[in-house]
């Protein structure tokens, strides 16, 4: 492969920028997939979600529903008060009895407050179900997205993620904010007329019938093609949140190679897939609403001149006629409301169905059902790895068959070139993965067996891209412990050597660390993630490349911490420094995936190896 | 917003100004659609007087033809009814048509400016602002404001027809009950007017919470792995709930007032009516009018139930559109502080020497009142390699994003050639300039793509020898070669891989000047080896500013500056300071290895596992 060919995307070519995925993105994930099979499975299981999401409500959603009932019961009773009161109120009133009038005002008086109460009772409820719900949703996928393993995101991305708890949540919050009412008022006002209508005029209520295939073929239609154009729209709003995060994060590059001109030309094609996705979506049910005007209106043409033919022929009273008509049109009045409610609904079952899927994911490093507890103790953390195999595909091993036994409180120090597999054995300690064959075992305990929570106390990996969380220096190290106390919390902070940098902050340890430790060096930010895993307190410290950025003197300084720090405690370290090797009991030279030299420094530097190359060109390098 | 409260820098939030003023802002956006807008409303309007013809029609042929025994008469009624009915349907069908296209339109016109917007606003506003809340602008905000140009608004209008027209009528009908029905419009006024007050707080406050909480989703999956490394599971799931919680409660206290609102707002017309019945009773029975007009009052007046009952979620959506605009204004109103001056130069790439100055330059973040960088003075001359030396958080790497000017200088001056960088048009320095950060940014992008990031007019051979120089031939090697999508969303590499390829990326095309933030930091001690005899090559015809921690990387350069809390206090080459700065040694060296000496740091009882 050259750097021609498909690699040099044109110049006016935005589509080719992104490159080849290594995984087609079909397969990117279950919650991804876009085969018949398994939209329909999506929109069973959306279904289900749906309902289970409402099931807590059930008895409050009654209590809603019966509310509206009666606030439609109070404003029908109105204007049919108010004609009462014109009939029969008049005359006694010309009379000289003002009585009758009164009781009427008074019963119209009594209908308006049940129906301001009942109103407000409905609206009200219905707005905390529809928060209720929402935020059970929310945080069920949220909570879904955190069990799911880090392979999963890799695929999945944070832009996906982010676009599946924003701006999907958004569109099944913009159907639970209004609609039900109309949805239960017109179903019940179609079903009422309907019955009207058979009562008054069986022929016609039989040619009104012959409306209803065409309903049916109408709605169908509307049904799949907008059930996929909303399907569409949550894909395209996807890849522009996704482009969004993304430039926005790595806004510096964009600026220093001055990418903003092409990033803009990217985005807008990506916003106008956006815009035609949705503009697809709108203009369906901006062709079926009308549609179902046009065949309620060509029925009131047709009952018209049927029934007018019918009075002609003495089949039917002319009144009977005046009132089907009328009663025709408060029959497809309503009808609507439903198609807006339709529209909605198939709106948020698109977005509804994209979490599902998420939720359908199962976690591939999952916890297990009946966890094994690990050995207490002093003197536990022996790591064994037993045959393991493993590779982030399964037609690329990365490791084969892979024997490594460290006896509790060893440091072991594990150095070769890139993709040797050093932070492959590191995550699979950290079991960010398993391994597609053979066990890592914790004192004796196949990882796959211990309980999360007792995993993580245990086991501690700590990286070169090292993550603050908003909020203050204190509370990204106590993200290590978070029952540690702030005096806890600047033990740790000195023993590593984070404490005088931390205290030169503007508000020292309350210093806000800002979007993605925005003020924070590269080296402050791996002394505070070093300070975390030291609070952590686990039985085995996993570092890798954890002191890339800092410079030699803090180094030195964090070195010195390790000492401490790794005295009783199992080590594996991954450093391209041999500074940080030499502090080892024992270095494992990788290779390809397996163990090449295996032995304690000094004995492998004063042998004649790969280590004792590496260590002697290290040695020139000193001061 | 306690989120971003402290560095908000924008101007359109001071409560000042009307609550619509930014919504009213946006209307350069709807100009392109006046004509639509125009239409849509006839059409509107039009649907609306069809509507209300059909039953006159049908009204007609049961009074005319049927009672008259006309069949023809009865067909060409019916036919007219049916075309009425048609137009009806058709004119609804445009309305919808022209609604949907147009507010399509400028929500992803907005949508654009506010991003290419952002994409010039400086490091220092982004380091400021919660990514989640640009992104809750860009999408969420929008959409409202989308919802409102489509809906709210063409209802607002139609509605405030309707409710005039009927009026009217009333007060033709007959003038005391009529005025009785206007007057009507001073509750609803005062009702619609403490309601919008409430709705805005309360909408304002959702959508920063929304804000809020794709921050944290944003966040959280940045920091997956650590939070997978610590298992702190639990405890980012309660930060979670906290925010959701909020934004649940929000959403109940708006959806209250809402509730409270329309009941009462429906209050009016029904308590008009009672009056009007009372009243109305009373006039007939005192001979002032008739049951027929009484009749016809009230079958008018109930028209005007649903203009009011629908103003409630109306001006909900006004309202939510409103505080949309305001957020989404408070970006578009942030000025790019960096920005071509006046008169801004080119400078051509051939017409460069290389002669960096740092005058007394001295550098603050915005908000802060602790300088970085105070009085700094530098000559880095052409074709000469400084290395930048100091301890952890000394502003090394602060130092270095003046160059490209990411960052403002200030006070003082940074010249190149002698000209002052802010002389220079910005795009022009950035061409020149090429830089490597601390930690590699990869775009999920091809290979290819994201080495000519900003030079996508580079050729072959350009990229290659860049990947050459960078020790990267391993590019090469994957599935697809440079077409291999990388970054998040593609292959995941080493660290020391995207080390290589962020340094392929600024050595690109040969720039001018080269600023390198660390470039060696995460290679292995065979590949670093490599690139720096690579590197050497380069540095010799082209003036760079590096940063550096190890010894190892100083060989690179021809003078050495030492910055201590901000300050430059030694400028040297390396064999000089070595000797005379004591400040300089401590900074760089690493000690006698341990192992040689017994003052090295061995860790008690190590020795006898050594051994």
């Amino acid at each position: 492969m050259t750097a021609g060919g498909p690699a040099r995307p044109g110049g006016a070519d935005v589509t080719r920028w992104r490159g080849i995925a290594t995984d087609p993105d079909a397969d990117r994930s279950r919650a991804e997939d876009t085969s018949p099979e398994a939209v329909a499975r999506l929109r069973a299981r959306s279904r289900v979600l749906l309902r289970d999401l409402l099931r807590p409500h059930r008895r409050r959603l009654g209590l809603a529903v019966a509310l509206l009932l009666g606030q439609n019961a109070a404003a029908m009773a109105g204007p049919y008060l108010v004609m009462l009161g014109i009939d029969a109120g008049i005359a006694p009133l010309r009379a000289g009895d003002p009585g009758p009038l009164v009781a009427v005002a008074a019963a119209f008086a009594a209908a308006t407050v049940v129906e301001y109460v009942a109103r407000r009772g409905f609206l009200t409820l219905s707005a905390r179900i529809g928060q209720a719900v929402l935020l059970d949703l929310r945080q069920r996928v949220y909570g879904h997205f955190l069990r799911l393993s880090v392979a999963f995101h890799e695929r999945y991305t944070s832009g996906r993620m982010v676009s599946r708890l924003t701006s999907d949540l958004d569109s099944i919050a913009e159907l639970a904010g209004g609609g039900i009412d109309s949805l239960v008022l017109a179903v019940l006002s179609i079903l009422s007329v309907a019955a009207i209508l058979l009562w008054l005029d069986l022929p016609l209520a039989a040619v009104t019938l012959l409306a209803f295939p065409f309903l049916f073929w109408l709605s169908r239609w509307f049904a799949r093609a907008s059930a996929a154009a909303w399907r569409r729209t949550r894909e395209a709003v996807a890849l522009v949140i996704v482009h969004f995060v993304e430039s926005i994060r790595g806004i510096r590059a964009v600026q220093a190679f001055r990418r903003e001109s092409r990033n803009e030309r990217i985005f807008a094609t990506l916003n106008d897939d956006y815009r035609r996705a949705s503009l697809r979506a709108f203009r369906l049910i901006a062709t079926y609403s009308p549609g179902i005007k046009v065949i309620g209106n060509v029925t009131v043409a047709v009952v018209l001149c049927y029934g007018g033919w019918r009075v002609l022929g003495g089949a039917t009273e002319i009144g009977v006629l005046a009132a089907f008509l009328l009663y025709l049109r408060r029959f497809f009045e309503p009808m609507q409301e439903l198609s807006q409610f339709y529209n909605s609904l198939q709106s948020a079952t698109a977005a509804l169905e994209k979490l599902a899927g998420v939720l359908d994911e199962r976690p591939a490093v999952a916890e297990p059902a009946h966890p094994v507890p690990l050995p207490g103790g002093p003197g536990r953390g022996a790591v064994a790895y037993r045959s393991v195999t493993f590779g982030y595909r399964p037609d690329a091993p990365i490791l084969r068959d892979l024997d490594l036994a460290v006896p509790a409180g060893q440091t072991v120090a594990l150095i070769g070139p890139t993709g040797a597999g050093k932070s492959t054995i590191a995550k699979l300690l950290a079991r960010f993965h398993d391994p597609l064959a053979g066990t890592v075992t914790l004192d004796g305990v196949d990882l796959r067996e211990v309980a999360d929570a007792e995993l993580r106390r245990a086991v501690v990996l700590v990286t070169q891209e090292t993550h603050l969380f908003g909020g203050t220096v204190a509370e990204n190290i106590r993200f290590g412990r978070p029952a540690a106390d702030d005096a806890a919390v600047e033990a740790a902070a000195q023993a590593i050597g984070a404490h005088d940098f931390i205290t030169a902050l503007p508000d020292g340890y309350a210093t806000e660390v800002h979007r993605r430790g925005g003020r924070l060096s590269a080296g402050q930010r791996q002394l505070v993630a070093f300070a975390r895993a030291f609070l952590a307190d686990p039985a085995v410290l996993i570092l890798d490349e954890a002191t890339s950025s800092l410079d030699v003197p803090t180094e030195r300084l964090v070195q010195h911490a390790l000492g401490t720090i790794l005295r009783d405690r199992t080590a594996l370290v991954i450093a391209h420094r041999l500074s940080t090797v030499e502090i080892a009991d024992r270095v494992l030279v990788l290779e390809g995936g397996r163990i090449v030299e295996d032995g304690p420094p000094a004995r492998l530097a004063a042998a004649a190896g790969r280590y004792a190359a590496l260590h002697r060109q290290w040695r020139d390098s000193l001061l | 917003m306690p989120a971003e409260s402290d560095g908000d820098p924008a101007p359109g939030v001071d409560g000042g100004r009307h609550p619509l003023h930014s919504l009213w802002r946006l209307r350069p956006y709807l100009r392109p659609y006046a004509a639509e807008f125009g239409w849509l409303l006839l059409a509107g309007l039009g649907a609306t007087a069809a509507s209300i013809a059909v039953p006159l029609v049908v009204q007609r042929v049961v009074d005319g033809p049927v009672a008259r025994q006309d069949p023809a008469g009865l067909f060409r009624l019916a036919g007219l009814a049916l075309l009425l009915g048609l137009v009806e349907a058709l004119l609804i069908f445009i309305r919808r048509w022209v609604q949907s296209s147009s507010s399509m339109g400028i929500e992803a016109a907005i949508r654009a400016d506010v991003y290419a917007h952002l994409q010039r606003l400086p490091a220092s506003f982004h380091d400021r602002w919660q990514s989640g809340q640009l992104l809750s602008r860009i999408i969420s905000d929008l959409s409202v404001i989308r919802r409102f140009l489509s809906f709210g608004l063409f209802f607002l209008v139609l509605n405030l027809v309707t409710y005039l027209v009927v009026v009217l009528l009333l007060i033709r009908l007959h003038p005391a009950l009529g005025l009785l029905v206007a007057a009507s419009a001073v509750p609803l006024f005062l009702i619609s007017r403490r309601f919008a007050r409430h709705y805005h707080a309360a909408s304002r406050r959702m959508q920063d919470q929304q804000g809020d909480v794709a921050t944290l989703v944003e966040e959280t999956a940045q920091g997956l792995r650590t939070m997978k490394a610590y298992g702190r599971g639990p405890e980012l799931a309660a930060r979670f709930a906290g925010r959701a919680r909020a934004l649940h409660d929000t959403g109940v206290g708006k959806g209250r007032l809402l509730a409270r609102t329309s009941a009462r707002l429906d209050l009016v017309p029904n308590l008009t009516l009672g009056v009007v019945l009372v009243a109305g009773a009373a006039a007939v029975a005192g001979g002032g009018l008739t049951i027929g007009e009484l009749v016809a009052f009230v079958s008018l007046q109930l028209m005007l139930i649903w203009p009011v009952q629908s103003l409630g979620w109306i001006i909900a959506n006004g309202q939510e559109a409103a505080t949309a605009a305001d957020r989404v204004r408070e970006v578009l109103d942030t000025p790019p502080a960096i920005v071509d001056a006046p008169g801004a130069i080119t400078l051509p790439r051939a017409d460069v020497r290389g002669r960096l100055r740092f005058e007394r330059v001295s550098f603050r973040y915005p908000g802060s009142t602790t300088p970085v960088l105070r009085e700094i003075d530098l000559t880095v001359e052409p074709g000469e390699t400084l290395a930048l030396v100091g301890a952890t958080g000394c502003g090394k790497s602060t130092l270095l994003s003046l160059v490209p000017r990411l960052h403002e200088v200030s006070g003082g001056r940074i010249t190149l050639d002698g000209h002052d960088l802010r002389q220079l048009r910005l795009a022009s320095l950035r061409r020149l300039v090429g830089v490597a950060f601390e930690e590699p940014t990869l775009f999920s992008m091809s290979v290819w793509e994201n080495l000519t990031l900003g030079r996508p007019d580079a050729g072959e051979d350009e990229v290659r020898a860049a990947l050459a120089l960078a020790q990267a031939d391993f590019a090469y090697e994957l599935p697809w070669g440079l077409a291999t999508r990388v970054g998040e969303q593609g292959l995941s590499l080493s660290g020391g891989q995207r080390q290589r390829l962020a340094l392929a990326r600024a050595v690109l095309g040969r720039p001018a000047l080269l600023v390198l933030d660390d470039p060696l930091s995460a290679l292995d001690v065979h590949t670093e080896a490599l690139v720096e005899a690579a590197l050497k090559r380069v540095l010799r015809t082209t003036t760079a500013l590096l940063v550096v921690h190890r010894p190892s990387t100083i060989a690179l350069a021809d003078r050495v500056a030492l910055l201590e809390g901000g300050r430059v206090t030694a400028v040297g080459r390396h064999s000089e300071l070595l000797a005379t700065v004591p400040a300089y040694r401590a900074v760089l060296s690493a000690g006698p290895p341990p192992g040689a000496t017994a003052g090295g740091p061995t860790p008690g009882g190590r020795g006898l596992v050594r051994s």
